[in-house]
């Protein structure tokens, strides 16, 4: 094994180019055209046996990724933000085929107004297409993470199509240490993808899908597909064990950090939960019983382990870095509907942070398990909070006053 | 952990910079995490770029609030807000600075703590944005400065850093690096790394509920020309086009047409005339003007000049 300095966007192009993708639809979004740039370059320089199409859109070459996968190749794209909302349509239709394949999601922040910094509604606008979910806190979790997903998805439990998320900038821009798996021992790990039924050929029509009228064929294949979806919580344990066989490294489809006997639990997806960690270590040597607990797979939701690793404990701060308008955070959300009705629930404090890039520092961390702490002692619930500043709020009435002096100025003239 | 970040223009290679020290700390046994912040991702804006190495595991993301070490490949984005160099920076940073004038009168210049050191300015370039060798002698001073990159070390970081481009480049690269690795060894070991903050003895964050605001003040329509009051793109400019009155024919609709960033006015007397809080510094209008009215001079000596006249 070698061990390499890889951006996020370089390690997912080499989990590509290991899991020996045959076809990669392509489509440039900032931040993840750097993906298609590396696996272009290789196959350019016949390095990788694969095919690269440039599509005209996200919406042609999600399309095109679902036709692929059910013409028996295994099949790879990636996009972002505005370009994953711009092939939703598709996203939730492909799922529908139950074709296996694999897209890198690059999380950031949605218009309007516009930003190109890290954010998960992009992701969260995904979450109930059948898509499974998995997050990623490390460049190196990213290459060995699209591994596992074809895994997943080509598994005959499950068969459906795969996002591996990764955070923009915070990852996809940063370089860190990452361990390549050798060729060999990837090619023994990912197998020949087995399309089964899947076998669309252009001299022999076929159909998938069709429309169906009335709700009950309707609902037949809807409630098929979710249960497949949640067959990838046990195929999960194997496919992992199978991983760390091979490669020494583990992946709990829930990361857990000194969760053994905490009490106060920050709850975070992505890159953002490795800042957690150095909180937890730095609550700890100030003598408090911190832990972090960050789902890796979100889609199908593990709902009973997070019942386990949580019931007992006395307050969980969920911190979301998305916002669901009118109601809040989507994990909180997802939180408490797992541990509704469990004995000895937890308290559950719900925080906003991170939107559109805004970094979280290790005060705020700190300053939660805090509000937690106040929030177990008194048995008061906590309101939700946006992490958000004086300081914050400041810079932006400067920039309020310069556009109502305009204002004013135009409707005196 | 080593936090230290590289602040320079678009073109000036600190990106490069970044990854050239990254690798040297890698190759030296550490951990490292290296990223680049591309800013307004043109050639001449400010840009900024950060490595972390420390001998365990990084946990830390994000830009660098607490740095090190802070190495300024320009002197003329010290005085820029939107530059954010001194983000961060107290008693316990060194900022190294490539300039012409001294440490001395950096310190009484900027009036801060900070240990300030002064990287001797070699060869100009008239357009700063093509300062030749900064990237590696940024990242060959920053690697001098920890004490714990070997020169050799170095020198295999650089060569797997700028691999891609031609033999010769790469070993004037080499030369000019070393050099100021050898210059700044006697300052080796300034540069002291830091730990986590302490959970027990902290500042609280100022959190406040934001309020709510109808859609009339928290979306406020932005009339066109204020969208860019307080982004003054003229600071990434590295070259200035100047206006010869003597010369210029007054048709004004030709340079403030070409000029993309609508950055050319038309005064009441039908001459043009340049926003610089604004100008870019593309200088299309350079190539445009009929009767070549339009000249370009590097920034700062432009700046430097209009300093000694108000002087």
């Amino acid at each position: 094994m070698t061990r390499k300095l890889l951006t996020g966007n370089s390690a997912a192009a080499w989990g590509a180019r290991l899991a020996r993708v045959d076809y990669i639809p392509a489509f440039p979004i900032t931040p993840q055209t750097e993906i298609i740039e590396d696996l272009a370059a290789w196959i350019d320089r016949g390095e990788m046996d694969a095919r690269l199409v440039t599509l005209e859109s996200e919406h042609s070459m999600i399309t095109a990724a679902g036709a692929a996968a059910s013409s028996g190749v295994r099949a790879f794209t990636a996009t972002s933000s505005q370009g994953l909302l711009y092939g939703m349509e598709m996203v939730y239709t492909v799922a529908g085929w139950r074709t296996p394949f694999v897209m890198v999601n690059v999380s950031r922040g949605l218009a309007s107004p516009i930003t190109l910094e890290s954010d998960h509604n992009d992701i969260m606008a995904a979450r109930d297409s059948g898509f499974l979910q998995i997050h990623c806190a490390t460049c190196q979790e990213i290459a060995d993470s699209i591994l596992i997903a074809y895994r997943l998805a080509e598994h005959a439990d499950v068969r459906m199509p795969a996002i591996v998320n990764l955070d923009g900038f915070y990852l996809s821009f940063t370089r860190e240490p990452v361990d390549l798996a050798n060729a060999s021992k990837a090619q023994a790990f990912i197998g020949d993808y087995d399309p089964e039924n899947l076998q669309f050929r252009g001299n022999s029509p076929l159909s998938q899908a069709m429309a169906v009228l009335g709700g009950g064929p309707y609902s037949y294949f809807r409630y098929e597909a979710h249960l497949a979806v949640q067959q990838a919580l046990s195929v999960y344990e194997e496919i992992t064990d199978e991983f760390e066989d091979i490669f020494g490294r583990r992946y709990e489809m829930i990361d857990c950090y000194q969760m053994d006997d905490a009490e106060y639990v920050f709850v975070l997806l992505g890159s953002f939960s490795t800042k957690a960690r150095d909180a937890v270590d730095s609550l700890r040597a100030a003598g408090w019983k911190a832990g972090l607990l960050r789902p890796r797979l979100f889609r199908p939701f593990p709902q009973q382990r997070i019942r386990q690793l949580l019931q007992g404990r006395r307050a969980v701060g969920i911190i979301d870095q998305n916002i669901s308008m009118g109601m809040g955070g989507v994990l909180h959300s997802e939180f408490a509907t797992a541990l509704y009705g469990l004995k000895d629930a937890p308290l559950l404090g719900s925080y906003i942070g991170g939107l559109g890039g805004r970094d979280i520092n290790q005060r705020e961390f700190f300053a939660i398990a805090d509000e937690l702490k106040q929030a177990y002692d008194s048995g008061e619930s906590l309101p939700p909070r946006l992490l958000y500043t004086q300081n914050e709020l400041t810079e932006m009435r400067k920039l309020q006053a310069i556009a109502q002096a305009e204002h004013a100025e135009i409707h005196q003239a | 952990m080593f936090r230290i970040r590289f602040h320079g223009r678009g073109g000036q290679g600190m990106k490069t910079a970044s990854r050239i020290l990254g690798t040297a700390f890698f190759k030296a046994g550490y951990e490292v995490q290296d990223a680049p912040r591309y800013g307004a991702e043109r050639r001449g804006a400010p840009i900024f770029a950060y490595v972390r190495a420390d001998k365990s595991t990084i946990n830390e993301r994000g830009v660098i609030s607490h740095p090190d070490l802070v190495v300024i490949a320009d002197d003329t984005l010290v005085g820029m807000p939107a530059a954010g160099v001194t983000l961060g920076v107290d008693a316990h940073t060194v900022l190294l600075i490539n300039s012409h004038e001294s440490s001395s009168t950096w310190r009484q210049r900027l009036n801060i703590d900070a240990v300030i050191l002064a990287l001797a300015a070699r060869e100009d370039a008239a357009d700063r944005a093509t300062l030749p060798f900064i990237g590696s002698r940024c990242a060959a001073a920053a690697a001098a400065l920890t004490n714990v990159i070997p020169r050799d070390v170095f020198v295999a970081a650089l060569y797997e850093e700028l691999g891609h481009l031609h033999e010769d480049i790469i070993n004037q690269n080499r030369d000019i690096a070393l050099g100021e690795f050898d210059d700044m060894t006697r300052h080796a070991g300034l540069v002291k790394q830091s730990g986590l903050p302490s959970a027990s003895e902290y500042v609280k964050p100022d959190w406040i509920e934001l309020p709510f605001e109808n859609a009339e003040i928290s979306n406020l329509a932005i009339h066109a020309g204020v969208t860019s009051v307080e982004v003054r793109t003229g600071l990434w400019r590295t070259m200035r086009p100047v206006i010869n009155y003597d010369n210029c024919s007054g048709c004004a609709w030709i340079c403030s047409t070409y000029c993309p960033d609508g950055a050319i006015n038309v005064r009441t007397d039908g001459y043009p005339e340049i926003d610089y809080d604004h100008c870019k510094g593309c200088l299309i209008c350079v190539a445009q003007c009929p009767p070549h009215a339009i000249e370009s001079i590097p920034e700062h000596i432009a700046r430097a000049q209009e300093a000694g006249e108000t002087a």
